[in-house]
This record gives C-alpha cells, structure tokens and sequence, in this order.
C-alpha cells in the first residue's frame, strides 16, 4: 500500500490536475495485485525492459488508446476496438478484464476474465505503478521475471522447418483454433518463436502443469518444437 | 492491352465456359471419394481438399444435411448444451475448401473398377476411397431389441432425434420411476459415453425426479474411468445409481419393449424408460466393400489403409488399428493421418511418420469434469500407445471446473478442425 500511494501521489503530481481527483483514492492494493499478476505474466511484461511478448508489454498502459504499438501486431477485433475509441483507462481496462471476449470481441488474448472487482482493482493497481510517467517508460521499477526453462542456445537456435510444423499441427488443432478463437482452450497463434519454444520444453519437462501438454509436448523433438514454432508463429 | 467492355465480357464467357466443362478441365485431376461427414470424414475431406488446394477432387458423401455430433448429446440430454449446439451443416466445406458434398448413401462399392453406387442413382469413381461410416448395432445383440424398437427403447447413440427422445422421455418419468440403461460391450463407441450418458441423466433426475432410480445391467466387469464415474455418482447421487456388471449377472440380460420390461440375470423389472446400446460394429458399408473381417474393418496404421484394399482408407469407430479407442477425436487424429498419406500417395506431397492422439472429457456434474488421454504410434502390426494420463480421483473443484470449460474448448475446436 505505501508504495502504490507514493506512486500515485508522483503520478498525480506529474500528470497535472486533469486526473487529481481519480488518483485521490488508490485503485487497490498494488501488493497483492503483484501477486494476481502472476496470472498474467506468462504472456505480458511489465517494468524495465519490458518487451512484446506473446502480449504487448504493459509498461504506461494507463490512458493509451487500445492497439497503439505499431510493433505489435494486435487481433483484429482490437484495432476495431481503437476505432471505436476504447481508451485504457480504469473502466476501460477494468471492463477488459472482467469480461474480455464481450469488451473487445475477436481479442487474441485468452483470458477468460477475471471476476470479483477487488482482484481486477489490486490488480490495476500494480498496474499502474509503471504508468506513473507514460513518457518515460523503462524508469519504473524492474519486476522479477524467471525465466521458465534455460534452454542451450543451440535448441533456441533451431530454425524449425514450417511444412513440418503445418502436418505436426494437425496434431494440436483437434483444441487449438488455427484462427486463434478462444473458447476454453488457448490461441497459440502468432507467437514470438522463442516463448513457444520455451513454454514446449517447459510442457515436456512437465514443469509447466497440464497433463495433455506434457504428453502432447513429451514426445515432440526440438526440431519438432521449432518446426511447430515456426509453423504457428506465422499463421495468419 | 486495353481491355474494352466487349472484351471483358468475352473473357468473362470464356471462364463461364471452361467451369461448365470440369470433365475436360479436370481430366487427369486425382479424385478422392469420402463416405461419411462425421469426425473422420468432414476432417479428411477437408484436409486433402486444403492441402492439395485444389490438385484433387474431393467428393464427400453424407446423407444428413444437418450432422449432430455424438460427442455433446449427453450434455444436450442433461440440459447444458442447445441441441443447436451441436448441430453443424457442410456449407463451409462446399463453399471453403470447394469439397463437392453429395447429400445422399453410398449403397454399393465396385473395388475393381472403383466406383460408388448412390441411392439416387449416381455412380462416383475414385483413386482413393476413404470410409468413415461410424458405427451401425449388432443384429440380435440385445435379446428382445431391434430398431423398430428404438422408440420404446431408444439407443441415443447417433446423436439427433434419438437425442431428443430419450431427453424427453427421462423428462417425463414419473415420480420415483425407473430408468435402465443396457451398455454395450467392448468394443464400442466412445467408451466413457455409457456413463456420462448415466451422470447426465442422474443428473436430470437429481433436479427433477430425486426419488427415480437408475440400473445399468452392463455386460463387461469394468469400464471407463470406473474409478471416477463411481466416485462421481457417490459424492453427487447417493444412492441413486445401481450398476450391474457381468460379475453380477449384467451380461444376462433381455428387454420386452412392449411391456418396457428388463430381465437381468433372469430377475424381471418394470422400467420407464430403457436406453439399450447395442454390440456395435463398423458401419454397413463397410461390411458392402468387403473389407471387414468379424465386426470391424483392419487398417494399417501407418497410412489407415485397409489391409484388404490399398486404394481404400477406414477412418474412425468402423476400424480395426490396435490402441485407440473409438472416439471422434480418434477419427480426427486418424483423418489426418490419412490425408497426408492420401496427398502424398496421389500429388506426392511430403509425407511425415504417422503419429496420433486422443482426450475424452466426460462431465459427471455441473463443472465436475473429468478426462483421459494418450499418444500412439504406427507399428507394422498395429497403432500403439505410447503415453497416457487420467484424471484422478479426489480432484479438487477448480481442476474439475477448468477441465470441463477445456472440454468445451475442445469441442469448439474440433468442430472448426472438422467442418472449417
């Protein structure tokens, strides 16, 4: 809590009187929201050096228009949402993570919303503490981010064949949708090579938790992985 | 070069022509004919369609213009899913992937000059047949049942209006009535089905009928994920369910549809409604082409080649391959394995080892879902498994929850893998 409030009181501080009001009162706890955030840093970073991943980077989300990263390439139905004005703000965001496939419909993003108000509050409160200077992003505080396996550099350096990876496939879109729908099963289209790769391993070494993963990924080979890599990160 | 109104639509006549035309324009094209638009079928059709883009001609034949899918009726049955839910149309398959779907039954296979003969009359040539005819009932399995009793005694094992009526027959049973289920022997359709089918209607019951009673006079010893399912009906039906298996007399058992009567082990009980699963073998057709032996149709994993006939693929619940059960994701996974050989045998595609999977979820309760699963190879002699998993007893509620909104995700993506 302390840390949130000295946050907030610079943030208010920099950002002028427009948002004053709002920032009188904390979101919610940035602590525990560190925590629910656990759900969603498989795919989002957020803090120095965060990058693009299998989602954007989160780093000054607050008060940005929905799909503005022209180094990401966004679901089609969030570059509507953009057309249609949604801003991230905290009833934006708020709303977004309640209920995600009803606020913007066709997002790639599968999460199936996160229900009770105080989650999604502790939850934009950490948020936020690296939206304190939207113009200076890489100044907010870094956040411990393990990596999930350590792979030799020479599995990572695979390149995988991607005819392979379209008849390996066939294997997994029985679940997964090629167009990346979400419906009780993930999108695993379109994602940066080396986070697929990674989160295979992960599966096959059974460190990721999922019975049908770790058999699925148990018998697949490294060039099998990059070659499904290859095949999924491309497919439109 | 300028192109003028007149020449536009000369060009635009030229292209009506050579469409009206497909047998000159398509000679020499590969044909490939697919008997049957479930799991197996629509995924194959599809498949070879999509990957030859257009180098082979593909003629899928499937009588219902609507197909139900088996898997998702009992959860029609027991009210959570829409029958409009599980209903899918080949529009897609015609439209997308330009798949000619004949909406009419195969009635007869010429192997020698590899044709099919259809009940309206047309005859179809092939290269390649691929036969994924699901599953049609033993004669004579269940003493006292044929199909013209399977309006008293409905099987609900082709999911559709059998669906719908033994839905509303559990509906109106009286107060404290008496539901039998007579399961089927291995092997069959879909194995944990029998007893997602009992969970779903105890679960019906529960609500509605709480004094009702269910048997199921079962003519095995155990079942699929018996462990589970018995674990499940304990901590969600007390008491409601009774399962008889062959240890107990479930293996003796004859029904009397006029009297919706069922005799187990020789003991008489007056029911209200009787589900009766018959044997199952693979469909009719199947049995037509000749190349079936005993029940069922022997393929070869490597390629699902019928090991009597090299220019026809099994696909699905009507084959013989070693470890899979007979599931639609099976036929899924076999489907595809399929294509590729079937591309690669008429286009000389690139063909990679055969290599399959299969998960059945099954709900128990509301959000109580359970599932198995395994990974197979092709051998020489057979498909083999090479790793599994189950779900465990004692589970928690939110692992539970989770692998049931997974089975609906499943589902939602083996439909678009199948009709696109």
């Amino acid at each position: 809590m302390r840390l949130g409030g000295v946050v907030i009181a610079v943030w208010a501080a920099l950002s002028g009187a427009a948002f004053a009001e709002e920032s009188a009162t904390a979101i919610g706890d940035p602590e525990r929201g560190a925590k629910m955030f656990k759900r969603c840093q498989s795919c989002h970073q957020v803090g120095l050096g965060g990058k693009h991943k299998v989602g954007p980077h989160l780093n000054g989300i607050f008060f940005r228009p929905a799909a503005a990263f022209d180094d990401y390439k966004y679901s089609k139905g969030m570059y509507a949402a953009r057309e249609a004005g949604l801003v991230w703000d905290v009833d934006g965001l708020g709303n977004f993570l309640e209920a995600p496939k009803a606020t913007v419909p066709g997002t790639k993003m599968s999460f199936r919303g996160m229900k009770k108000e105080q989650d999604r509050n502790d939850l934009l409160a950490y948020l936020r503490t690296f939206s304190d200077n939207p113009q200076d992003i890489p100044e907010a505080a870094p956040t411990a981010r393990k990596v999930e396996v350590e792979l030799a550099p020479e599995i990572l350096a695979i390149v995988g064949d991607p005819d392979y990876g379209e008849y390996l496939s066939t294997e997994c879109t029985t679940c997964h949708q090629t167009d990346g729908a979400y419906d009780g099963i993930p999108s695993i289209v379109q994602w940066p090579t080396e986070d697929f790769v990674i989160a295979m391993h992960a599966y096959k070494i059974k460190q990721r938790e999922h019975p049908v993963m770790q058999m699925m990924a148990g018998r697949l080979s490294d060039e099998e992985i990059a070659a499904l890599a290859a095949y999924f990160g491309n497919l439109e | 070069m300028k192109l003028n109104r007149r020449g536009f639509i000369g060009a635009g006549a030229a292209v009506a022509a050579s469409l009206s035309a497909p047998m000159v324009m398509g000679a020499g094209k590969p044909r490939v004919v697919v008997i049957g638009g479930g799991a197996g079928g629509a995924t194959a059709a599809r498949y070879i369609a999509k990957g030859s883009k257009g180098a082979i001609d593909v003629t899928l034949v499937e009588p219902s213009r609507t197909y139900y899918t088996c898997f998702f009726s009992n959860l029609y049955i027991a009210g959570f899913r829409e029958l409009s839910s599980i209903a899918h149309s080949y529009g897609t398959l015609a439209s997308k992937y330009g798949v000619n779907v004949v909406h009419d039954w195969a009635v007869g296979i010429d192997r020698d000059a590899k044709t099919v003969s259809l009940a309206g009359g047309a005859k179809l040539s092939y290269d390649r047949l691929v036969l994924s005819p699901g599953i049609d009932f033993v004669d004579g399995a269940v003493p006292g049942w044929d199909v013209t009793s399977q309006n008293k005694m409905p099987h609900a094992y082709k999911a559709g209006s059998q669906s719908e009526l033994l839905k509303a027959q559990i509906e109106a049973m009286p107060q404290g009535g008496t539901f039998a289920m007579v399961a089927p022997p291995n092997p069959y359709r879909c194995p944990p089905g029998p007893y997602e089918r009992v969970s779903m209607v105890a679960h019906v019951l529960k609500e509605k009928n709480p004094t009702a009673k269910i048997i199921i006079a079962d003519p095995k010893p155990k079942f699929s994920k018996m462990a589970l399912f018995q674990e499940g009906w304990g901590n969600h039906y007390d008491g409601m369910i009774d399962w008889v298996g062959s240890d107990f007399g479930g293996d003796n058992v004859e029904v009397n549809p006029d009297e919706m009567t069922v005799s187990i082990d020789g003991e008489v009980t007056k029911v209200d409604v009787c589900n009766v699963i018959p044997a199952m073998k693979a469909g009719k057709i199947c049995e037509m082409a000749g190349i079936t032996e005993g029940n069922w149709a022997p393929v070869s994993g490597h390629t699902m080649q019928s090991r009597i006939d090299e220019n026809i693929h099994v696909l699905g619940d009507a084959t013989n391959q070693g470890d899979m059960p007979k599931s639609g994701f099976s036929a899924n996974s076999q489907a595809k394995v399929a294509a590729m050989a079937i591309r690669g045998a008429l286009t000389g595609s690139k063909v990679f080892p055969a290599k399959f999977s299969n998960t059945c979820w099954s709900l128990i309760d509301t959000e109580d879902g359970v599932k198995v699963g395994a990974t197979y190879e092709a051998t020489d002699e057979k498909i083999a498994k090479v790793d599994g998993f189950i779900s465990k007893t004692g589970e928690g509620a939110e692992l539970r929850k989770a692998t049931y909104e997974e089975s609906v995700g499943w589902y939602a993506g083996i439909t678009s893998d199948m009709f696109g």
